[in-house]
């Protein structure tokens, strides 16, 4: 376990610095200069020179790898083409919306999504465990933000509950303003992320039903209930870690929309801002640290399915 | 070396158990809803009730009527005329994202589950890679460089479903390949490539069928919440997440603008699961051996 671990850990440093380099690549090395895009068209060469110069991209290529690594490890992103700002701070900065925001969602969706997945696939035949699984692929074909807009339409507008979006300049300091403007958002993704949670979870538990062990356990006198538990949970559990490992990814992603929808200064609509403004200092962190979390998590995921799934160890 | 007798027993083809009315009600329904989408879609290639552009400022915002099905927008411009231009731009596009999607993850997954260790490792770590960029993420990078278009919204979407292509390949390939049958056939010095055709690829083919089936639902959500966030296919084409976008600001007085692009984009999604779960329970045989034990 523990050479395993250490080999998932070099893995982990090695993925990060691949995903440093792909991000770099993409934003700089592709063909496209980000200077000639950022001006308006006609723009005289010595001013797209000088913002060439401003964005550092008139420098050598490989120096400019090496200063973003440097940067990188020295917990320094850059600084804001627009701002000034240090990216980092502005990543800081937009936190305290985005991580109760999505985790959460991530929480309360695994709190909805396994027992009501679960009982879907035990009730599989009944009318309840039809409308339950319909339901699930009705939501998960419903694009996020539509639930979005429709869940602020009727509470916000119709029955004017909640705030339809926007977060207290005060931010965490006006603390019931705060958890007002982020329920909507967290049912929203919640609604979304639980819909795609329920579906596997009642994949997961249609896959043990169906096993011979169940039949057998069953056979012995053990209730459903007391076989699934016993048997079934270990088994399923395997297959719905590694979602929610894309789950909590997800969530983490899914706030770039959510946060769209209600307005929120989060850490999505920080990356959509400068996308849409070419801020490539900004755009540059905020993707390397958002995909830095995804393979965190995936980390934890495949460490969390050894332990429960003892057929895994043998394997590399 | 006398020859062992071999058992033949008959196994209809794919295609043969579908013709043999094994249409399952998922199957059918699916079909229909797909069909009414593309049918919105093809119609729109030669009639649509009004031209794209053409906005009447005296009926903005008017809700359905006789002769504006699904009401106007806030310039007057018919909504169901953007309907069904959206639905060839989200058909379109979901169709080509699927196509870059199969082809690099395809090749992929079966790459790293025939050969060695260490291209299996190379692989994994690159889909990790790619999977820990979210299509979102990847779309935004080459936004930035590249501005919003069509083409930039296929290839991110496409890139970023491939990983999950490549991984579902290398899994059931590789579930194959520890198959006794495997072995057996590689004893026997069976070439490589030969036990991909004869031995994966036909046990593998109808998990990849539905993959890109449930693939192309997710192209097709993926598209429109690019442009939904003004990521994905620019104006003048029409799309519907654009259609949401711009029904967001004008919900309180105009709500019917929001439901039915939504309801389209669910439809499409729909339809493509349904059929996905339809082509599964018709085409794995794996599925139908264990319906026959529970039918006993």
């Amino acid at each position: 376990m523990l050479a395993y671990l250490l080999r998932r850990v070099a893995w982990l440093v090695g993925a990060l610095l691949l995903a440093g380099s792909a991000v770099f690549v993409l934003l700089r090395v592709l063909p496209g200069d980000p200077a000639v895009t950022l001006l308006p068209v006609g723009a005289p060469p010595e001013q797209i020179e000088s913002i060439r110069h401003q964005l550092g991209t008139d420098r050598p290529l490989l120096t400019q790898y090496g200063e973003w690594f440097g940067g990188l490890f020295a917990g320094h992103l850059g600084d804001s083409l627009f701002t000034g700002i240090p990216v980092l701070d502005q990543i800081t900065a937009r936190l305290p919306v985005t991580l109760p925001l999505a985790l959460t969602a991530f929480v309360l969706s695994i709190v909805v999504a396994v027992p009501v997945g679960v009982f879907a696939a035990v009730r599989r035949r009944g009318l309840a465990g039809v409308a339950v699984s319909g339901l699930a692929q009705i939501g998960i074909a419903l694009p996020i933000f539509w639930i979005g807009i429709v869940v602020v339409w009727l509470v916000a507008v119709q029955w004017r509950l909640l705030p339809p979006g926007g977060f207290p300049r005060a931010g965490w300091a006006e603390p019931a303003a705060a958890i007002d403007s982020l329920i909507l958002p967290v049912v929203t993704l919640t609604i979304a992320q639980a819909a795609l949670l329920i579906r596997y979870v009642r994949s997961a538990t249609l896959d043990v039903l169906n096993q011979d062990y169940l039949r057998t356990a069953r056979a012995l006198g053990y209730s459903l209930p007391r076989a699934l538990w016993r048997h079934g949970l270990r088994n399923g559990a395997a297959t719905v870690v590694s979602v929610l490992g894309v789950l909590l990814a997800g969530s983490l992603i899914g706030t770039v929309v959510i946060e769209s929808v209600f307005a929120l200064p989060g850490l999505g609509s920080l990356l959509l801002t400068s996308v849409k403004a070419r801020d490539l200092p900004v755009v540059q962190g905020t993707v390397f640290l958002m995909t830095a979390t995804v393979l965190l998590v995936g980390l934890a995921v495949d460490v969390i399915q050894r332990v429960i799934d003892p057929r895994l160890r043998g394997s590399a | 070396m006398t020859s062992v007798p071999v058992l033949e027993t008959p196994r209809p083809t794919a295609g043969r158990r579908l013709r043999r009315g094994r249409w399952s009600p998922s199957l059918v329904a699916g079909a229909v809803l797909l069909g009414a989408v593309l049918a919105l879609a093809v119609v729109s290639l030669v009639w649509t009730p009004f031209g794209l552009d053409e906005a009447q400022p005296d009926a903005r915002l008017s809700g359905p009527s006789a002769a504006h099905w699904a009401g106007t927008d806030r310039l007057g411009r018919d909504q169901f005329t953007q309907l069904m231009l959206g639905a060839r731009t989200a058909l379109q596009v979901g169709l080509a994202s699927v196509a870059v999607a199969f082809a690099i993850g395809v090749p992929l997954g079966l790459l790293a589950a025939a050969a060695g260790r260490l291209v299996d490792d190379a692989v994994i770590g690159l889909i990790d890679i790619v999977i820990a960029f979210p299509t979102l993420l990847l779309a935004m990078l080459l936004v930035t460089v590249y501005g919003a278009s069509t083409a930039v919204a296929v290839w991110a979407i496409g890139i970023g479903i491939s990983a999950e292509v490549a991984r579902l390949t290398r899994i059931s390939a590789s579930r194959i390949f520890t198959q006794d049958y495997v072995l057996a056939a590689r004893t026997c010095g069976t070439r490589p490539v030969m036990i991909l055709v004869r031995h994966v690829l036909p046990n593998i083919w109808h998990t990849l069928l539905v993959q890109a089936t449930l693939a192309f639902g997710i192209a097709v959500i993926a598209e429109a919440s690019l442009s939904y966030l003004g990521l994905g296919t620019p104006p003048p084409a029409p799309s519907w997440g654009r259609m949401l976008q711009e029904a967001q600001s004008t919900v309180s007085v105009a709500p019917w603008n929001v439901l039915l692009p939504g309801l389209a984009v669910a439809v499409t999604v729909i339809g493509l699961n349904l059929l996905g779960d339809g082509l599964r329970e018709a085409l794995d045989p794996q599925l139908r051996r264990d319906r026959r034990v529970v039918a006993r």
